[in-house]
């Protein structure tokens, strides 16, 4: 994710398509326009030629904020030994069920 | 050093290199360099071809060709996003394309003489692409690995769409199968030779395949392409330009006679029959659309000011 | 002239007119002024000629001789051609081909909003289909005549010229010819009029918001004929079709 504005070919957008209805949007890629009715058909072009999506996103790259990988092992490892977040974690005596 | 030796730890364990990681300035480098190659010749690729979408002689053929260099068009523009993840911009690299600094397929460089030259360049030239990209699908840097997933998904009707052309001229006429044999005669070479030079002259296959840039040599990979290709040529009954061309059984490869080198070293660096043609074009065609650009950036940039304003 | 010949008559005068424009778009193919533009002028071309295809089937059928839709694309002369004159002239700058794509695209938008009523119903299928080809082509063009037009003073002389330019060759386009009027009458196709009405409205309402004027009418609007462009057109286009006739494609 770059962000030259003064690029001549305009600034980088970042798309995101959801593949169908309810269904979580995800990354396609990028695109350059120059305005956001620019970016969303230049992202129309070039990410649902094939495939026709329920719904397509474009957002500014410059606007997306990213966790530094320097900061990851803070940021993400706390995570992993919380295992009591995990439903295995528990046990559940034979017999009971619907739980 | 410690951080290089993490690094080769990492790439060992195929794990892939995303934008923002810390990463050798020599292994940027050389991804720049090798997407952005890619990139150009994407959209170089999409003028031989070009040539031939008003005179594509029935309506269904003209709207696959379409569909096709738009494809071409569009892969070009999933590289150069790649390369930009590295840092460089996409009018750098297209300034460099100018200036000669950045490379481009050689192959492109080859007229389009006939009609069966589109089935040919969908068979051989997208067919060693391909054998190329779906090895990259591999590569170790993220966005590049990324982008070669979606191109090698959309190509897969590339190669069929020039078979069934190259397929209906060797059927055809006397006339249409002259001009399927004749564009086979003049695309084989240049087909082989875009896999590179062989693997002891290329300087640069070392450290890509070690840092996982590359994951095949150029020579497996041209193998690889050799051996599917030569069936299918036989079952459109034409023959491939190379009288040593033959089955070695011990191997269970083809063995062939060896590219003429000086020619590749010559298109290579600028002589081939259309080099000056392709880069003239390119070049006008983005000095032409300059002022649409400029519009574009003074309406947005207006745009923004109301905005303001409100 | 009976029903399916007047029928004939105008389905090769829709067909030809997405033909001739559909081909001029695909010369625009590696030649955009950035590659996403590039690419999306492509997809206006295979709609267009994906809709050429539709309409000239059609109208082989109802000529009942067995000529294709490549038939007529491919073997037939330069005076047989029915396109509107608008959409053969050449592509001489982007705001030409913004400027002559956004003339058709208002024009087609309201043709094929009326034609999904139509009483035949190959063409109400057509209307309805093509309809959501065309609405996108006019958010496109649109939001080019305001990019331009508002733009720079280079972007803005350009676009009003190329308008001014191509007004010349509005009025064909939207007059009925004489066999239509009887087509019309029996609901199978729009009345022409009534789109020229809501034409000029919608036209001159983009142009206003576009910092662009409405061009003067031509008092006398010149001789309805087809230019050197086409003829130059068509011998490409028809190329391979003619120089190996008996070859199969």
């Amino acid at each position: 994710m770059t962000s030259n504005h003064t690029d001549s070919q305009g600034p980088v957008w970042e798309v995101f398509t959801q593949k169908k209805s309810g269904a979580p949007y995800q990354h396609a890629g990028s695109v350059h326009a120059f305005d956001k009715e620019m970016a969303l058909e230049n992202a129309r072009d070039l990410y649902t030629r094939r495939d026709k999506p329920s719904g397509l996103w474009v957002v500014p790259a410059a606007e997306i904020v990213a966790v530094d990988p320097g900061d990851a092992a803070p940021f993400f490892d706390p995570a992993d030994d919380k295992v009591y977040r995990h439903p295995t974690f528990y046990e559940v005596p034979a017999g009971v069920e619907n739980l | 050093m410690e951080k290089l030796h993490d690094f080769q730890r990492f790439i060992d364990a195929e794990e892939k290199i995303e934008p923002k990681d810390w990463m050798p300035d020599e292994y940027r480098a050389h991804n720049i360099r090798q997407i952005s190659q890619h990139a150009h010749s994407e959209v170089i690729g999409m003028q031989p071809e070009g040539n031939w979408i008003t005179r594509a002689p029935t309506l269904r053929a003209k709207k696959i060709l379409l569909a096709k260099i738009q494809d071409e068009g569009g892969h070009g523009l999933y590289l150069y996003s790649a390369a930009e993840t590295l840092g460089i911009s996409r009018d750098e690299m297209i300034a460099q394309l100018h200036a000669g600094k950045a490379k481009y397929s050689s192959v492109f460089n080859y007229p389009t003489l006939n009609w069966a030259d589109i089935g040919a360049i969908g068979w051989l030239v997208d067919g060693a692409a391909v054998t190329n990209q779906l090895s990259l699908r591999r590569t170790s840097y993220g966005p590049y690995s990324r982008a070669m997933l979606r191109i090698c998904n959309e190509e897969s009707f590339h190669q069929r769409q020039g078979y069934e052309i190259m397929l209906k001229m060797a059927k055809g006429t006397p006339e249409q199968k002259e001009m399927a044999q004749d564009a086979l005669n003049r695309w084989w070479w240049p087909s082989l030779m875009m896999f590179g030079p062989h693997d002891n002259h290329s300087e640069r296959s070392t450290k890509g395949m070690l840092w996982k840039i590359k994951r095949a040599s150029n020579d497996e990979l041209r193998q690889r392409f050799i051996d599917k290709t030569v069936p299918q040529a036989e079952f459109l009954g034409l023959t491939i330009p190379d009288p040593k061309l033959r089955w070695n059984e011990a191997t269970g490869h083809y063995e062939t006679s060896d590219i003429n080198w000086e020619e590749f070293n010559q298109v290579i660096q600028g002589n081939g029959p259309c080099n000056k043609e392709r880069m003239d074009h390119h070049k006008q065609v983005h000095a032409e659309g300059a002022w649409v650009r400029e519009a574009a950036a003074a309406y947005a940039a207006r745009q923004k000011e109301q905005l303001q304003e409100a | 002239m009976t029903t399916n010949q007047a029928l004939y008559q105008y389905c090769l005068r829709l067909g030809d007119t997405n033909l001739i424009l559909g081909h001029r778009l695909s010369e625009m193919c590696s030649r955009g002024p950035m590659l996403e533009e590039d690419i999306a002028l492509t997809n206006f071309a295979l709609d267009h000629i994906g809709q050429a295809e539709a309409l000239l089937q059609y109208a082989g059928k109802l000529e009942g001789k067995g000529r294709s839709e490549d038939d007529l694309s491919y073997l037939r002369n330069v005076e047989e051609f029915e396109n509107f004159r608008l959409v053969e002239q050449p592509n001489t700058d982007f705001a030409y081909v913004i400027a002559r794509q956004f003339l058709v695209d208002v024009y087609q938008c309201l043709l094929y909003q009326k034609m999904q009523k139509s009483t035949d119903e190959t063409l109400a299928g057509m209307g309805s289909r093509f309809l959501k080809e065309s609405t996108y082509h006019l958010r496109h063009t649109s939001g080019w005549m305001e990019r331009l037009g508002l733009g720079t003073d280079e972007s803005k002389r350009r676009i009003q010229q190329a308008i001014s330019d191509l007004w010349q060759f509005t009025p064909e386009m939207l007059t009925a010819k004489s066999y239509e009027k009887e087509l019309e009458a029996q609901g199978i196709i729009p009345d022409a009029e009534e789109i020229a009405l809501d034409w000029l409205v919608q036209v001159v309402r983009v142009l206003s918001r576009s910092g662009l004027h409405k061009p003067q009418d031509v008092a006398v609007p010149p001789p309805i004929s087809h230019s050197d462009h086409l003829v130059r057109m068509l011998a490409e286009m028809q190329y391979l079709q003619r120089t190996y006739p008996d070859a199969r494609w």
